[in-house]
């Protein structure tokens, strides 16, 4: 909390102090030799730090895309943990490159706050989770119930318009950690737990005996998740758009890190243009890197179906289908505009 | 003759002015000026750039965004507050739960502090040890981790919601908190507050008198008890003579939980109690050494004068100790005000937490820490302005 204060305080001093954040990031980050990306301080198939103390998740992996794409190197990437309640000064401030942390595009975040988005890594929509001795069978039941909930997020906006416009009771427990909030939830003093389906997923496994509690059928709102940038810096943001871009087109054209050398060479013109094979491209010098952006993030992170199989699929704790994220050509809605 | 007459002129500005360059008190000016001209500059520097920056940075600024809905809800509040109150009123119930806590945390922490200060000079060895350790317990520790041993220890350790234990005046305790029976005033009520208030104003004047009395006849009146039967008896009969306006809404059990009557929750609980107790610590500290720093002789002249122990503490020890005692509890009581905002640990919603709130939905990073700075800073200045006022009555008055 302290922490906090500190980087509210940082963050309003830099404002004063310093002149604003450089509009070129790029430069920065070259310049530094690391993209330094906010992310979630524990959220297993998003950002978690595993056994190793190495981060893992999806989010990360969009990190590491970002550095690929750049440094040609994807452990160029650092990481900054920071609660939903930090991340928007940390941006704001510069002391962040670009948050890739679980964070819902809205209209405030993308106008009166200053940033920018334009992809989404993960569709989402929030949920709850209940102890199943409660025998409670839906949302709409929840009347008099407390809700554990984190603060500095969308979720504790939508629960309030929820349980306003059912006309329900509830009694909101607000905390600032996630892990805070859950060992609350955890340990009985409250009766649901709500956040992103996904967190839901990801937290479940956290607890002490994570079969005795089940999610609710109801998703109340959508969680459009995905990378943010401060306003201002076009290339920037393109750079980091077109990471996200590049991965779910290598999924669509069949490009994986396994195929990726052969493809170079053997593939169709879409194939070469976007790995950088094809006579005279400038596709990727002019975004602001080299040629073989598209090709290293492929083959140093992956497609977008095999960091999302990696990260929070079926064959993970996690077992997530692909569902609203599967590619726009099997149903889903990861759709990326042509590289060309 | 010309030359000479204006060499001599020169050479005697010269002089006037070297003797003001080393005149100490046009020096200390000329510092003063150029200090705060530097001042006024650094600030106009920074809240120029800052403007800059948001401008830059596209985000919106100034202190409008005060009258918009906040949209979302807050568990702790002695207002009436809803998601669609304002976030101006959010932050009022911010502003309220700090003091609440921080006004109930000074009282109980100066009355623990003062009971264990006195017990550590305990001639007894068992109750100095355990003033002792209760001291060097909490004394060492920081604040966030007995908030946490608290908040935890609370829910952990009270039963679940349905198995709450059942306390005498139809409460109930368990780990979503302490749930009271909530009072309902019918008519007439206040004139139970009037009986209240004239109770006080009446006993101020009994002390008063009682005062004059002894020091011109010598004789003892019992102005506490009298206080007391005043205070809490005028109140009594006028709740009795009006038929008893008050009925109360018990709470029962509910679907997940007692519903109805008043409660107090585990967050509010944990929250003022580890601010209690790790301030009193710092108090209990004070208090001993403001007794210790009483001369010895002072007691022995007591003691020759022929008045009881008792009436010795009282009348001669704990005047003089409180000269010395009163500073340092002031530095206390803003500690413990500044501590409150770590609430956000344990989920209680203070200025701190709601703020921070509403920083991250807004944005408005520059304007929410100056509202922390500017109240933070109020709250302190009275209770510095209280304290220094309280000192200044206790201090050494002259016959
Ligand atoms: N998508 C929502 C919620 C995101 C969010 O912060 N979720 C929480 C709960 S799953 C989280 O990631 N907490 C991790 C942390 O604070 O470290 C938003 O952008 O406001």
């Amino acid at each position: 909390m302290k922490k906090t204060i500190l980087s509210a305080a940082i963050g309003a001093a830099a404002l004063g102090l310093a002149s604003a954040a450089s509009a070129a990031t790029l430069d920065d980050v070259k310049a530094k030799g690391v993209v330094t990306c906010g992310v979630s301080a524990g959220i297993p198939g998003f950002s978690n730090p595993d056994d190793k103390g190495e981060w893992t998740g999806i989010d990360v992996d969009y990190c590491r895309g970002i550095a690929a794409a750049v440094f040609g190197d994807p452990t160029k990437a650092k990481f900054v943990a920071l609660s939903s309640k930090d991340r928007f000064p940390a941006l704001q401030s510069g002391e962040v490159d670009v948050l890739t942390r679980n964070t819902t595009w809205t209209i405030s975040r993308d106008t009166s706050l200053g940033f920018n988005f334009r992809t989404v890594n993960y569709y989402d929509g929030q949920g709850f989770i209940v102890k199943k001795s409660l025998n409670v069978k839906s949302a709409l039941e929840l009347s008099g119930a407390a809700v554990c909930v984190q603060t500095g997020t969308t979720t504790e906006l939508n629960l309030a318009d929820y349980f306003k416009s059912n006309n329900l009771q509830y009694n909101p427990v607000v905390f600032e950690k996630e892990a805070d909030a859950t060992t609350a939830y955890d340990s009985g003093r409250c009766d649901v737990y709500t956040t992103d389906q996904s967190g839901l997923y990801a937290i479940r496994l956290k607890m002490k005996n994570p079969d005795e509690n089940m999610v609710l059928p109801e998703v109340i709102s959508k969680e459009p998740l995905g990378p943010a940038v401060r306003q201002g810096d076009d290339k920037w943001f393109d750079i980091v758009s077109w990471v996200h871009y590049a991965m779910v087109n290598a999924e669509e054209l069949g490009i994986t890190s396994k195929n990726v050398d052969e493809m170079k060479t053997s593939g169709g013109p879409d194939v070469k243009r976007m790995l950088g094979s094809e006579e005279g491209s400038k596709i990727g010098t002019d975004l602001g890197l080299t040629n073989d952006w598209a090709y290293n993030i492929v083959k140093l992170v992956g497609n977008y179906g095999e960091v999302f199989d990696r990260t929070v699929g079926p064959n993970t704790p996690l077992k997530i289908e692909r569902g609203l994220n599967a590619l726009w050509t099997k149903g889903g809605l990861q759709y990326a505009p042509p590289i060309r | 003759m010309a030359g000479m007459a204006l060499n001599s002129e020169t050479s005697d500005t010269r002089k006037r002015a070297s003797s003001l360059i080393n005149d100490p008190k046009v020096r200390g000016i000329f510092y003063q000026v150029l200090t705060l001209a530097l001042l006024v500059l650094f600030v106009w520097t920074v809240t120029q750039n800052t403007i800059n920056n948001l401008q830059k940075a596209n985000i919106a600024s100034g202190f409008g965004f005060l009258q918009g809905r906040a949209g979302f809800d807050i568990g702790q509040s002695l207002i009436a507050y809803t998601s669609d109150s304002t976030y101006g009123r959010a932050l009022l119930v911010g502003i309220l739960n700090t003091l609440q806590v921080a006004v109930l945390g000074i009282i109980t922490a100066s009355i623990i502090g003062f009971i264990v200060g006195i017990a550590r000079l305990s001639q007894n060895w068992l109750i100095a040890k355990l003033a002792q350790v209760y001291v060097e317990f909490f004394r060492n520790i920081p604040p966030l981790l007995v908030i946490l041993f608290w908040y935890k220890g609370v829910i952990a350790v009270l039963p679940q919601a349905r198995e709450s234990l059942n306390l005498p005046f139809q409460s109930y305790l368990n780990n979503r908190g302490l749930f009271v029976p909530k009072p309902i005033f019918g008519d007439g009520v206040w004139a139970i507050a009037v009986a209240f208030l004239i109770g006080i104003v009446a006993t101020v004047f009994v002390a008063r008198w009682a005062k004059k009395r002894q020091r011109l006849t010598g004789k003892p009146f019992h102005t506490v008890w009298t206080g007391l039967a005043l205070i809490i008896g005028l109140p009594i009969l006028t709740f009795m003579a009006l038929g008893a306006p008050i009925t109360f809404d018990f709470p029962v059990a509910g679907r997940f939980n007692l519903t109805g009557g008043s409660v107090l929750g585990p967050e509010f609980i944990s929250l003022y109690l580890a601010l209690s107790f790790y301030t009193a610590s710092f108090i209990a500290e004070i208090v001993r050494s403001g007794i210790k720093a009483v001369p010895k002789g002072q007691t022995e002249a007591a003691n020759a004068l022929g008045l009881r122990s008792n009436a010795i503490t009282r009348l001669i020890i704990l005047p003089q100790a409180l000269r010395i005692i009163i500073p340092p509890l002031t530095s206390q009581y803003l500690n413990l005000t500044k501590n409150s905002s770590l609430a956000v640990a344990c989920g209680f919603a203070d200025i701190y937490a709601i703020g921070g709130t509403m920083l991250n939905q807004t944005g408005q990073a520059v304007e929410i820490v100056a509202l922390f700075l500017v109240i933070y800073l109020s709250i302190s200045i009275t209770t510095a302005i209280f304290m220094n006022w309280f000192n200044a009555k206790m201090a050494l008055v002259e016959r």
